[in-house]
């Protein structure tokens, strides 16, 4: 095909493309005009059935919990992917790689870092837990929580050696948590069928509206997901960081 | 629309240009994570706290740290 000919096909796609989209827009209603129903039915009704303050929490682990459970296992499968092709990408490189500048070494790291990684870990850790315990009451949650607290353990990495971030971050250890908060969150369910009516029914006691042991198995959940997630991003940075870093230290010992 | 929301999606249409932009990776990755910043700030604005949080946690912290990770591997290797 021509270079003209090329360009006659891109403009005729593009002009139908941006017809169809001014047609869409057009159409949308105006801004901050909400026009489902489901909202509105659940802002009035999760706080009393549900005993969870945060309804968002309600809609993601109860009301459409078999959703979440799907999303939790996209992101175990995305673990899994990443860990399986990092390990056999390591299986190949058996030779150490080419070091272009032997005499140069990798700067030490500075008090600032260290510090102000130190400073964090603790900060950090917590603060993702009290977000994944918090999920049903305020904004927050397992998977958010759960990637705080992974952030945690990397500022462990940051603040220290690779060596003191394999201790806390240990991918055989992570090998089983992983699994273990995915898993929950199906024993949950599994739950909901032995003490209720059916899969991810709740089967336990609500509680008292707005304090920390309530809103039934929402918490639970997030629990098991937090593990999960928190797990899952601790793995991934420990395999990436296994493999960036296993070259590195040879270097250094050498 | 508030003067704060319209600022915000402005500057989400600027940080989104910025980042299609940056021809660097590296640098992409940080002009990424300013992106997901404003993103999340534009969510919060808009009164949806959990998707900023999510917003945060992925677009700010997430993304980007797996991005530098991989930019170190590869470029470990080819160095």
């Amino acid at each position: 095909m021509t270079r003209r000919a090329r360009l006659v096909v891109f403009l005729a796609g593009a002009g139908g493309l941006a017809a169809l989209l001014l047609w869409a827009i057009s159409g949308l209603p105006s801004f901050g005009n909400y026009q489902g129903p489901y909202g509105n039915v659940l802002n009035h009704v999760a706080v009393g059935a549900r005993h969870a303050t945060n309804v968002v929490s309600a809609v993601t682990f109860d009301y459409r919990g078999i959703d979440t459970l799907m999303e939790e296992f996209i992101f175990f499968t995305a673990v899994i992917g990443t860990t399986l092709l990092l390990r056999a990408q390591l299986a190949e490189e058996e030779e150490p790689a080419d070091d272009d500048a032997t005499d140069r070494r990798t700067p030490a790291m500075s008090d600032a870092v260290r510090l102000g990684g130190f400073v964090m870990t603790g900060v950090t850790f917590l603060f993702g837990v009290y977000m994944v315990l918090h999920g049903h009451l305020t904004p927050g949650g397992g998977f958010q929580g759960g990637i705080v607290v992974g952030t945690g353990v990397l500022t462990v990495y940051l603040a220290s050696e690779y060596e003191t971030f394999l201790r806390v971050s240990s991918p055989t250890v992570l090998d089983v948590v992983e699994p273990a908060g995915a898993g929950g969150y199906i024993l949950v369910g599994l739950g909901g069928l032995v003490g209720g009516a059916s899969f991810l029914y709740n089967f336990l006691p609500l509680g008292v509206t707005g304090q920390l042991p309530s809103a039934g198995m929402i918490p639970v959940l997030n629990a098991a997901v937090g593990v999960e997630v928190g797990a899952g991003i601790a793995l991934i940075v420990a395999e990436f960081l296994e493999q960036t870093l296993q070259v590195r230290k040879k270097q250094q010992t050498a | 629309m508030s003067a704060l929301q319209a600022l915000l999606l402005v500057l989400v249409a600027v940080a989104a240009t910025g980042v299609v932009l940056t021809r660097d990776p590296l640098r992409q990755t940080f002009a990424a994570g300013f992106y997901g910043g404003i993103l999340a700030l534009t969510f919060f604005v808009l009164q949806a706290p959990d998707v900023a949080l999510s917003e945060i946690v992925v677009g700010a912290v997430g993304f980007p740290l797996m991005i530098l990770l991989a930019l170190a591997k590869v470029r470990g290797g080819a160095e």
